[in-house]
């Protein structure tokens, strides 16, 4: 059904006849444009134009456009385009070819790079100093609603905190053991190879259990929680806020904090100080399993250097911090989710950025942290 | 005179379609003649969707044939399946415009994976089939969740038309619409099968859209068509089901005032 689309023409003083035949369709669309773009010097040369459409077998609107815009292009020069022999079936779609493209958009004009770089400085520390509203809001906003469950005790969803817990407590201790058995045993094995160099490899032990304790053990097992559930609930509450289900709540005149995000964040408090004493105990038995088999030092006396080495400030200081991550993990996974926009897109950018961030937040507040111990002497 | 098979732009021949041992589709015949507008009505539920998607290949059947413009239609995966992709255009009930794209480069979509053109003219062809649905060129740097829904559907129905399909599938075109949207768009569809030569095969509940462009009307009941015919036929047809359909109270306005 389809034919080999043409174009001839055929110049006859200072008349230019154009005669398109077969197929001017989108599916010829790569032809066409050669064909059209090849007449354009002979059109421009000539004062007048002739588009004798008689031949054309089949036109769409690609065919219709590329023909109309070579009237178009004589037109605009000032000569005369004459189009004739057109079927009755095609008019209507000429007639609505004619009427399109007729008003650009006027053109947006470049803009200078030196001040698209100083805007765009400008709009990220704009957009760091809201990022920072953003998460103060929602803390006051957590602990207004903490608050008003302290007020109505019965207002606590405890179905949905349990539910929570489970998903982020429970799920994640397997994956939890296995990754902080692998990091003790790698950080004992590493000791190990080194110290002994200077025959002081039993200090590993006091190195495995200060390391593990008052850094790795919450570290790892807050990045982990920050890429496992906080990821999870950046896209939960993002895809609730597509699907306007969050909107939803508001106006049953529930407070979607109070339903959706007070649950979670107390479950990731709740869940985190006891993943990290799983993984903390999880990476000592690494280290101590890796000193047995690999540096010969026996079960009794790793746990005795162990006593020696440790105190309970040692442990304390890893414990009071992972509440701590967990709320910034929390408050930044839930925040992130309620400014996903409309897109697929902006839920994907909002679920990167919320891992990053809360990361990143966990490492500085470590930081934080460690100057805060340092001073007060734990 | 044209041949018996190209008078016909869709032939469904006994078709079966169930999930599990629910039969939705059940030995269903249909043909849509080329160039018309058939619109579909049925109960919610009652399988119309289902109908429009098996033709289109997103759903399998589980017997029957089913042809468009001559061509034999088989599971989404099918290689006749994709080269017919190319021969019609689908309107999502809800659009489904990509989010990630702006408008225009949601019209660019199809001619951009089909076809090989330049840049310059895969604009002037979006801005054209833009203005075809009575769209700003402005309109085409917006994304889809800065449309309104009106405007959702005439962007949809543009990225329907890219490649100038011989035939559109509308899936409830003006549901969501205000009356006054509705009958606008309704008026677009009809002049756009006028001057692009279109067949429209349109599942809709708009009784007024159903009256103004639909040349036929098919009544899908209990799996079958059980009436097909333009409007008037429809409203004077004896079946149970298109007597409540057509004559129940909402459909009252339809009717001719006594005079």
């Amino acid at each position: 059904m389809t034919s080999t689309p043409q174009l001839t023409a055929t110049a006859s003083g200072d008349v230019l006849e154009l005669r398109p035949g077969g197929s001017w369709t989108a599916a010829n669309v790569a032809t066409l444009e050669a064909l059209s773009g090849a007449v354009t010097a002979q059109l421009d040369r000539s004062k007048t134009m002739r588009l004798d459409m008689a031949g054309v077998r089949e036109l769409d609107t690609v065919g219709a456009w590329l023909l109309e815009k070579m009237s178009r292009r004589a037109i605009s020069a000032g000569r005369r385009a004459d189009v004739v022999g057109v079927a009755d079936n095609y008019a209507g779609l000429i007639e609505e070819v004619r009427q399109v493209n007729r008003h650009n958009p006027t053109p947006v004009p470049a803009p200078n790079p030196v001040l698209v770089k100083v805007s765009d400085v400008g709009r990220s520390a704009i957009g760091a100093t809201e990022d920072l509203i953003i998460f103060l809001q929602m803390l006051g906003a957590l602990f207004a609603a903490i608050y008003g469950v302290l007020r109505r005790p019965r207002s606590l969803r405890v179905t949905s905190l349990f539910y929570q817990l489970y998903r982020v407590g429970v799920q994640a201790i397997p994956i939890v053991v296995l990754i902080t058995f692998l990091i003790g045993a790698i950080i004992a094995q590493q000791g190990i190879f080194h110290f002994r160099k200077f025959g002081a490899d039993s200090y590993v032990v006091d190195m495995v259990g200060i390391l593990v304790l008052r850094e790795l053990g919450v570290l790892i097992v807050a990045i982990m929680v920050a890429g496992r559930s906080g990821s999870a609930y950046t896209a939960e509450l993002g895809s609730m806020k597509m699907r306007e289900e969050i909107d939803a709540l508001s106006t049953m005149g529930l407070d979607p904090v109070e339903v959706l995000i007070l649950p979670r964040i107390v479950a990731l408090v709740c869940a985190l100080p006891i993943l990290t004493f799983i993984g903390s105990m999880a990476a000592l038995y690494g280290g101590g399993l890796v000193a047995w088999f690999y540096g010969g030092m026996g079960p009794a006396i790793f746990i005795a250097r162990l006593h020696d080495a440790v105190s309970v400030t040692s442990f304390e200081v890893g414990m009071i911090k992972a509440p701590f991550m967990a709320l910034v993990i929390g408050i930044v996974a839930c925040s992130e989710g309620l400014q996903v926009k409309g897109s697929a897109e902006s839920l994907g950018k909002r679920t990167t950025t919320s891992v990053v961030k809360s990361i990143f937040l966990v490492i500085v507040l470590d930081g934080l942290f460690a100057i805060f111990f340092a001073s007060v002497g734990m | 005179m044209q041949d018996f098979a190209g008078q016909f732009a869709i032939r469904v021949k006994d078709l079966v379609v169930g999930f599990g041992t629910h039969v939705v589709i059940d030995h269903l015949s249909l043909d849509v003649r080329r160039g018309e507008i058939l619109g579909l009505v049925g109960a919610s539920g009652g399988g119309k969707s289902v109908l429009m998607r098996t033709i289109i290949g997103l759903i399998p059947r589980q017997s029957g044939e089913i042809e468009v413009m001559g061509a034999a239609i088989g599971g989404s995966h099918d290689r006749v399946t994709q080269s017919a992709a190319g021969r019609w255009g689908i309107l999502f009930q809800q659009g489904a415009l990509f989010s990630s794209l702006t408008v225009r480069q949601n019209i660019q979509f199809p001619l951009r994976e089909n076809l090989v053109l330049s840049d310059a003219l895969m604009d002037e062809i979006a801005t054209a089939k833009l203005e075809m649905v009575g769209l700003k060129p402005e309109d085409g740097d917006k994304f889809p969740s800065e449309l309104s829904g009106g405007m959702t559907k005439r962007v949809a129905l543009a990225r329907a038309l890219a490649l100038d399909p011989a035939i559109v599938f509308l899936d409830e075109p003006t549901s969501g619409l205000d009356p006054i949207a509705a009958g606008d768009f309704d008026v677009l569809i009809k002049t756009l099968q006028k001057t692009l030569g279109l067949t429209v095969f349109m599942v809709t509940h708009d009784l007024a859209s159903l009256n103004t462009v639909c040349d036929r009307v098919a009544a899908l009941a209990d799996g079958k068509i059980v009436a097909i015919g333009p409007m008037r036929e429809l409203l004077q047809s004896e079946h149970p089901w298109v007597r409540a359909y057509f004559h129940g109270k909402r459909s009252l306005m339809l009717q001719p005032k006594a005079s």
